[in-house]
């Protein structure tokens, strides 16, 4: 039973990694672009629901409707004032540049909310649980969280194979110099790609600070984790993603299972292991010319 | 072939990273370094300038983490700081009739062992200070004191419990340290103030440990079990995790089989509040929960929200604690009180002892006679200085080289319509009966 309870609860937690990795994995998939500063994006984003449930009194979940359009600008921002730029430069270019972003909004949040732990208050939402049996009950918010990663999924799965932008970010994403003749503008739809990613990572940053406390440099954390969901997965794809999310998820919670020292150490070995045997990933993207 | 480039781009990057952030590291050190001086040491030539005879002055070098994970330790530092160089710039210390000016220079550890010890060799070697401060976890001031020991250089420091920092260092009671001098309590101390807390209520003494992988839950976990032998207590330490474990399903499951009624550890704070939050969805409610390193500051009381109420945590200091500083004179009530005035935040237990570090210094340099390394050493070996968190007696220490503070226990219990939305309450003085409690333990809800 016990075991059953960390399969469960390592998937439940599998969701939240889902959700924090999918605009990791969307941006690589879209533009080749490791975003390294994706987990002190949704610090920040964490941050903008402090201060909306603090200063605004708006409720932790409503903070959503602003907190998320708000990342889309920012990414839009991100991607047509920095990355565009780089891009042309090819490879390490943007990757460097998405890390001096992250080494700036780093200290500018320690700036600015000091060093303090914060968290984001949801009321009773944040305890309550499903008591399935004696051993084993299901909080509601790790529930929620899963099921809103497996959302996030499926919906950019849906924008990118039947809306026309999404074609248009295969497309680009297949071969930039063919799909830029047929009168598509990449730039344009990287930062609308990136846009979407950061929008994403802002409805995780907020999910972040309900369950947890946070401080600005709590970003690396959260960004391993998700790096590993996107590359036990498979890079750039979105299905991919929430696999290895949840097969993460379970490691941990297994490991954990087994002796508390192991638990992210489990995690890690998956990881490496699929590094070793299946470099391309569970469920890898079809390899593009 | 193009996930295998795009890795190895990664590895790159990772190594491009780590080369500027170690750069970007030493020049955030250098600027912060000078903007902290200069301040105090243009006070210090004007007092300087208004002194008729020669005086003399005494360089002191200050190392904390200011930022990074344990910003929180050294927040209040550039207030006392402040205060302290405004301080001795209008009352230079007096040693045999000769004033010494003091000039102090700040570094930021960046939360970091190896950065704190870098910081302190340049101190020492470049910036030629006579005397080191340091505090804020072993990860700050072991780095810093055996940075000291090497050059022969004293050095003072505190907020880390005794062991980690005599032993953690190598230390040997036969055979002390000669320039480097501690204070702050023991795990002895902690543990005892955690029974004081638990015997107030009605258990049925099992004890939930949850314990890190880290210096301080290496040496909880260690030295735990045997303490608490003694009064019957059993701990159930399903074993150590890592820092940053985000699903503690194993642990709770295992303290619900052996129907554990308390919970101690010393877990970092956003692991503390993940482990909570899934303790109560999951069912697991002991009836007092004593908790180190996570429940220090009150601002993790406030983002733990109303779970917060009734944890309880070991205390070093409040501005309830009847001392006052040697220097200043300030009690500990206004000393806070200071603090929250210019800062609107909420006193913070580092407080007292970033500020006593002072109060050592400039009673060790009147012991000493001079500014002379040598004797200062000497004078703090067998100091007695009656500062703002206790009386210091490097006489009576567990081992050389330390000195102990009294420790209490406290309840966290929310506060109804108060400035803050949370307040520490005494509710256990059995080690420090000086120190007067407002009440007792009351059982989590």
């Amino acid at each position: 039973m016990e075991w059953l309870n960390a399969i469960l609860q390592g998937t439940l937690l599998g969701g939240l990694y889902a959700l924090l990795a999918a605009g990791l994995s969307l941006m690589f998939g879209v533009m080749r672009i490791v975003n390294l500063a994706h987990g002190v994006l949704a610090v920040l984003a964490a941050y903008l629901g402090v201060i909306l449930t603090t200063a605004f009194h708006i409720p932790a979940f409503a903070t959503l409707v602003i907190v998320v359009p708000l990342m889309f600008g920012v990414g839009w921002l991100i991607q047509m004032g920095l990355l565009n730029l780089s891009i042309v430069r090819g490879g390490l270019a943007p990757i460097l540049v998405t890390f001096g972003l992250a080494v700036v909004l780093t200290n500018l949040l320690q700036e600015v909310f000091t060093a303090d732990f914060r968290s984001i208050q949801a009321g009773s939402i944040a305890t309550d649980s499903i008591q399935i049996n004696d051993q084993i009950s299901i909080g509601v918010f790790p529930l929620l969280t899963f099921v809103v990663g497996v959302l996030v999924i499926i919906a950019l799965q849906v924008f990118l194979s039947r809306t026309r932008s999404g074609r248009a970010m295969r497309a680009s994403s297949d071969d930039k110099d063919a799909a830029q003749l047929m009168g598509i503008d990449n730039r344009r739809i990287y930062a609308l790609a990136t846009g979407i990613a950061i929008a994403t990572v802002g409805l995780a940053g907020v999910f972040l600070g309900i369950r947890t406390q946070f401080s600005p440099t709590y970003g690396d954390v959260t960004l391993i984790f998700a790096f590993e969901a996107v590359i036990i997965g498979g890079l750039g794809s979105l299905w991919g993603t929430l696999l290895g999310g949840v097969v993460l998820g379970i490691a941990q919670a297994v490991g954990a299972q087994v002796n508390p020292a192991y638990g992210v150490l489990f995690g890690h070995l998956v990881f490496l292991a699929i590094l070793a045997f299946r470099p391309t990933g569970l469920l890898p993207k079809a390899v593009n010319a | 072939m193009k996930i295998a480039r795009s890795l190895q781009a990664i590895a790159a990057v990772a190594a491009v990273g780590l080369l500027a952030s170690a750069c970007g590291n030493s020049l955030d050190a250098e600027s912060s370094g000078g903007a902290a001086s200069s301040a105090p040491s243009a006070a210090g030539s004007a007092a300087a300038s208004a002194a008729p005879a020669a005086a003399e002055t005494i360089k002191v070098g200050f190392v904390s983490p200011l930022t990074g994970p344990l910003a929180g330790f050294g927040e209040p530092d550039t207030y006392i700081v402040d205060q302290m160089g405004a301080w001795f710039a209008a009352n230079p210390i007096d040693v045999n009739g000769t004033k010494y000016n003091v000039e102090i220079i700040q570094k930021d550890s960046q939360s970091d062992a190896k950065r704190a010890g870098e910081v302190a060799g340049e101190l020492i070697n470049q910036d030629g200070v006579d005397v080191v401060l340091a505090h804020g976890t072993p990860d700050t001031t072991n780095p810093v004191a055996d940075q000291c020991e090497a050059n022969a250089t004293p050095c003072i420091t505190s907020d880390a419990p005794w062991q980690p920092y005599f032993f953690g260092r190598g230390g040997k009671p036969e055979a002390p340290f000669k320039y480097t001098y501690h204070f702050f309590w023991g795990l002895e101390d902690v543990a005892a103030v955690f029974q004081d807390m638990w015997g107030q209520l009605d258990t049925n003494k099992k004890v939930a440990g949850l314990f890190p992988n880290d210096p301080d839950g290496q040496a909880w976990s260690g030295a735990f079990p045997d303490l608490l032998k003694g009064n019957g207590y059993t701990v159930n330490d399903p074993g150590l995790y890592e820092n940053g474990t985000q699903d503690f399903s194993a642990q709770i499951s295992a303290y619900k089989k052996d129907g554990d009624q308390i919970l101690t550890g010393v877990p970092i704070p956003p692991d503390f509040t993940n482990f909570w939050k899934q303790a109560k969805q999951q069912g697991f409610t002991p009836k007092i929960a004593s908790v180190g390193k996570a429940l220090l500051f009150p601002s993790s009381l406030e983002a733990l929200g109303d779970l917060g109420n009734g944890l309880t945590s070991e205390v070093w200091w409040t501005p309830t604690y009847p001392f006052s500083s040697s220097l200043t004179g300030q009690s500990a009530a206004e000393l806070a009180q200071g603090y929250t005035d210019a800062t609107g935040k909420q006193w913070t237990q580092p407080i007292g002892f970033s500020e006593a570090l002072f109060e050592v210094m400039a009673a060790a340099l009147q012991k000493a006679g001079s500014a002379d390394k040598e004797a200062i050493a000497a004078a703090l070996s067998g100091l007695k200085v009656p500062t703002v968190v206790g009386n210091l007696d490097w006489s009576a220490g567990p081992v050389p080289n330390v000195a102990k503070t009294p420790l209490t226990g406290g309840q966290w219990r929310l506060t109804d319509g108060g400035q803050f939305p949370y307040e520490i309450v005494i509710v256990s003085n059995s080690l420090a009966p000086e120190i007067p409690t407002d009440g007792k333990v009351e059982p989590l809800s």
